[in-house]
């Protein structure tokens, strides 16, 4: 399956993108698209367990993905 | 009215934001505005950029409206904040509460300002005087993002 991870800020500073699409095998989950982005250059800059949004909502390590979603790497959040 | 969020790239109207929380009932009516600072950790900054990650951002303003108005009781809450570039005093975000009495007017907006900084996915750039930029990273704060 395919999904496509976005990347903000500082982050997509580093990775020098701001949207990648990977390749997961099923049944996936949101740390192994972590573990995917960590094979690009320049993400030796993200935190151990950066904060991660699956189709726009908070999700944890564990949650799973599916084909076509959309995974954010949000970078420390500083609005107002 | 009902609450409303909105993401704004040109500057934000003070009056406008007040008048939409106005009404017979609110004997009180509380603007909030966060402002570009000319100094931050003691460096002298020129201007800022806001970016976000905006359908969420929208969608976590939009929850927090929503909520802070249930859990105060009162539907007259509107918050906007800006994208883009900003200059020092330039207005980055307007929060307008309007309630029956003080109290809960206050703490609403003190609120839904603290939400906002937690739990938003907007990232500001700062520019310095020597030309220099960098995403600000208020990691030790109590952002949902902060480093661990």
């Amino acid at each position: 399956m395919t999904v496509t991870v976005l990347l903000f800020a500082s982050y997509a500073e580093a990775l020098g993108a701001s949207s990648l699409a990977l390749e997961l095998s099923d049944e996936a989950t949101v740390a192994d698209v972590i573990s995917s982005v960590r094979a690009h250059r320049g993400a030796d800059k993200l935190p151990s367990a950066p904060l991660v949004a699956v189709n726009q909502q908070y999700a944890d390590a564990a949650a799973p993905v599916r084909d076509g979603d959309e995974v954010a790497i949000i970078p420390p959040v500083a609005g107002g | 009215m009902t609450p409303l969020a909105t993401l704004v790239r040109s500057p934000i109207d003070p009056v406008r934001l007040v008048q939409a929380v106005s009404s017979p009932g609110n004997g009180a009516v509380i603007l909030f505005l966060g402002a570009v600072r000319q100094v931050n950790d003691g460096r002298d900054v020129t201007g800022i950029d806001y970016a976000a990650y905006e359908g969420m951002a929208l969608r976590e303003l939009q929850a927090i409206v929503d909520e802070g108005a249930q859990r105060f009781g009162t539907s007259d809450v509107v918050v906007e904040h800006r994208l883009g570039e900003l200059t020092v005093e330039d207005i980055s975000v307007g929060i307008a509460v309007g309630h029956a009495h003080r109290d809960a007017a206050y703490a609403v907006s003190r609120w839904v300002i603290e939400e906002l900084k937690r739990r938003v996915p907007i990232w500001k750039r700062e520019h310095y005087t020597d030309g220099k930029r960098q995403w600000v990273d208020p990691s030790g704060h109590t952002a949902v993002g902060s480093k661990q």
